[in-house]
């Protein structure tokens, strides 16, 4: 089971709730319709006053929810005609990272995120989001391809950083990383990043170097996560909630310092438990972003890219 | 035990005991555990002299090896927000960073200096490993802009010398967005048609080698360097594999085609003055046959 521990109480609610429509034809003469709305709106206040004050360290917990939508949810949701296109061309296809081109609301659009995985069989498929150098050069591929067809790029961020691994390290994890955001920098056409779960440092910035970043409420954008930065800065994993708070890592925080442009609401209880919600509010954050772009010439795309992110560290 | 004993004692001991050899004098090497005596290991640019081991040199040393005649203009790095984040581990970060500075002298974990090597314009940009672990926080990201615009401005290299741990943790995802600046920074470097020279030194790791250290125009490595994106316990920890002793050295790099060149420090200036007169100064009078500068 993952249920998270700060919602026991809503969920042992929600648990009794689903008792009592069970025994809807019970005799004992209680009002049963009217315990349920009792009990649901309870649950509701409960949901509401548990979400509206979330710590950094709960955030983390609910940016990683494995009920959480993933790259595919969205595809599946927002993109037609998705067509995944795979490989690097030059060693291997990486499952971490997908890309390709489908329609978005009838817009031709280069796709590129992190999956995650919802099991234990895809999640190994999938390296559980994290990924190596072939990823990183596939997404290279994929912003030059987008370039060349001016089509714009969405990319959908969620890992928990780039594979530590001795073979993506042989096979040169930095120089792919450094790569992808100089081609994000290069591409003429507008690319819009939102960071859906967790935006795990270079893995994350790799395809985040875009014309407008969005984050979803609960999700979580860090240079390091919270557990080795405890480990390094406390000198022990037990401080991982410390570390959360000190390292600004939720989507206010970034909001606060401008170093994201928006944040996408969740609705209250999270995107875990209303995924088509969830996936609705990012597709209207994604579309008001390409039409705001839709009439900026290639330099100007590139320009504005460039110039947003030589002012972060300067101007905060 | 009284103050008499605690204070008075030691110091009357300091001064009829004869004065014991200073330890700094003679230091261990690292690699060989040879003894390495001071001034031979100065006049070594800190290279050990039994094994070759490249110890760690001061920027200042680096600096004079590096440029002609050892003579250059260092220039301010510029001022950033202070610790914007208010982040506060065990300890404020603000305090961190007032104590480094005290300790160090330096501002924060990077020098720019001009000058000119073999004759060509040079800007270097140099990480000061002992300015918290060279760690790159806005301080860094600024100072690798300022060292770009500077070559810009005066048709220089760009010389970059990392020596660090990788993004500065105390500053959070700032340190993060400095991985796209230094980018855009040696981007426009690039543009200019001038060249951008990294010299990955050890320690290159983290975010700073997924960022600005692998995008040169040329990578040189110096002998031994620790270079890689994830750390090596990390690794084992994550994939409980063994890994060969020479895993992310400069060498192991060269070997899987990450780095152009590993060149020992003593020859540094030599090579890289050569590259930046290859580039840069592209015709020149032709030097007198091989033959004939035997004969003479």
């Amino acid at each position: 089971m993952n249920q998270l521990d700060f919602e026991k109480p809503v969920l042992e609610l929600e648990g009794k709730i689903a008792e009592l429509r069970h025994m809807n034809s019970d005799e004992d003469g209680m009002n049963i319709a009217e315990e349920v709305e009792r009990m649901t709106a309870k649950a509701d206040r409960l949901l509401q006053s548990t979400y509206s004050k979330l710590t950094p360290a709960q955030k983390v917990q609910v940016a990683r929810h494995q009920n959480r939508p993933h790259f595919k949810d969205y595809i599946v949701e927002l993109i037609e005609d998705f067509t995944p296109l795979a490989g690097d061309r030059n060693f291997a296809e990486d499952h971490a990272l997908i890309g390709g081109l489908g329609r978005f609301n009838g817009q031709s659009v280069m796709v590129i995120g992190q999956e995650k995985g919802n099991d234990t069989e895809s999640r190994i498929k999938h390296n559980f989001g994290m990924t190596r150098p072939e990823g990183y050069r596939k997404a290279q591929r994929l912003l030059a391809m987008a370039d060349q067809f001016q089509i714009p790029v969405i990319t959908l961020v969620d890992t928990a950083g780039a594979y530590p691994g001795r073979g993506a390290e042989e096979r040169g994890q930095s120089e792919a990383i450094a790569k992808s955001i100089e081609s994000c920098l290069r591409t003429h056409v507008p690319i819009i990043s939102v960071v859906i779960g967790e935006g795990g440092s270079g893995g994350a910035i790799a395809i985040a170097t875009a014309n407008k970043v969005f984050m979803l409420e609960h999700s979580i954008y860090s240079v390091i996560s919270p557990e080795g930065c405890a480990s390094i800065l406390w000198r022990s994993g037990e401080h991982a909630q410390d570390a959360a708070a000190a390292l600004k890592l939720t989507a206010q925080d970034l909001k606060s310092f401008n170093l994201i442009d928006d944040i996408i609401d969740e609705p209250i209880g999270g995107a875990h438990r209303y995924r088509t919600e969830t996936i609705h509010n990012v597709g209207i954050k994604i579309q008001a972003a390409l039409d705001e772009l839709s009439d900026w010439d290639k330099d100007k795309i590139v320009k504005d890219r460039r110039e947003k992110f030589l002012k972060f560290g300067r101007d905060i | 035990m009284n103050w008499l004993t605690n204070i008075i004692r030691p110091r009357i001991q300091s001064l009829v005991e004869p004065k014991e050899v200073p330890d700094n004098l003679w230091q261990k090497c690292d690699a060989c555990e040879g003894m390495l005596f001071h001034r031979d290991l100065k006049n070594n640019a800190n290279v050990c002299y039994h094994c070759g081991h490249h110890l760690r040199i001061t920027v200042k040393e680096r600096l004079a090896l590096l440029f002609d005649g050892g003579q250059y203009e260092k220039m301010d790095i510029p001022d950033v927000p202070f610790d914007p984040l208010k982040f506060k581990d065990r300890k404020k970060y603000s305090d961190r960073l007032k104590d480094t500075r005290s300790k160090t002298g330096l501002k924060d974990a990077m020098t720019i200096a001009k000058g000119t090597i073999k004759g060509q314009p040079a800007v270097i940009a140099a990480f000061n490993f002992s300015f918290m672990g060279g760690s790159m926080g806005a301080a860094v990201g600024e100072s690798i802009v300022k060292a770009a615009e500077e070559a810009i401005k005066t048709r220089s290299a760009l010389i970059i010398i990392p020596a660090s741990g990788g993004a500065r943790m105390q500053e959070s995802v700032i340190s993060l967005m400095q991985m796209p600046r230094t980018i855009i920074a040696v981007e426009m470097v690039k543009e200019n048609h001038l060249p951008y020279i990294v010299l990955l030194t050890d320690p290159t790791t983290g975010g700073v080698s997924a960022s600005f250290a692998m995008v040169g125009d040329i990578h040189i490595a110096e002998p031994g360097a620790t270079i890689g994106f994830a750390g090596r316990r990390v690794i084992q920890e994550t994939v409980r594999e063994e890994l060969p002793d020479d895993f992310q050295t400069a060498e192991y790099l060269l070997e899987h085609g990450m780095v152009d060149r590993v060149v020992p420090r003593q020859k540094l200036h030599d090579e890289i003055g050569t590259i930046l007169d290859l580039l840069m100064n592209k015709k020149r009078t032709p030097s007198a046959p091989k033959s004939e500068q035997e004969a003479a």
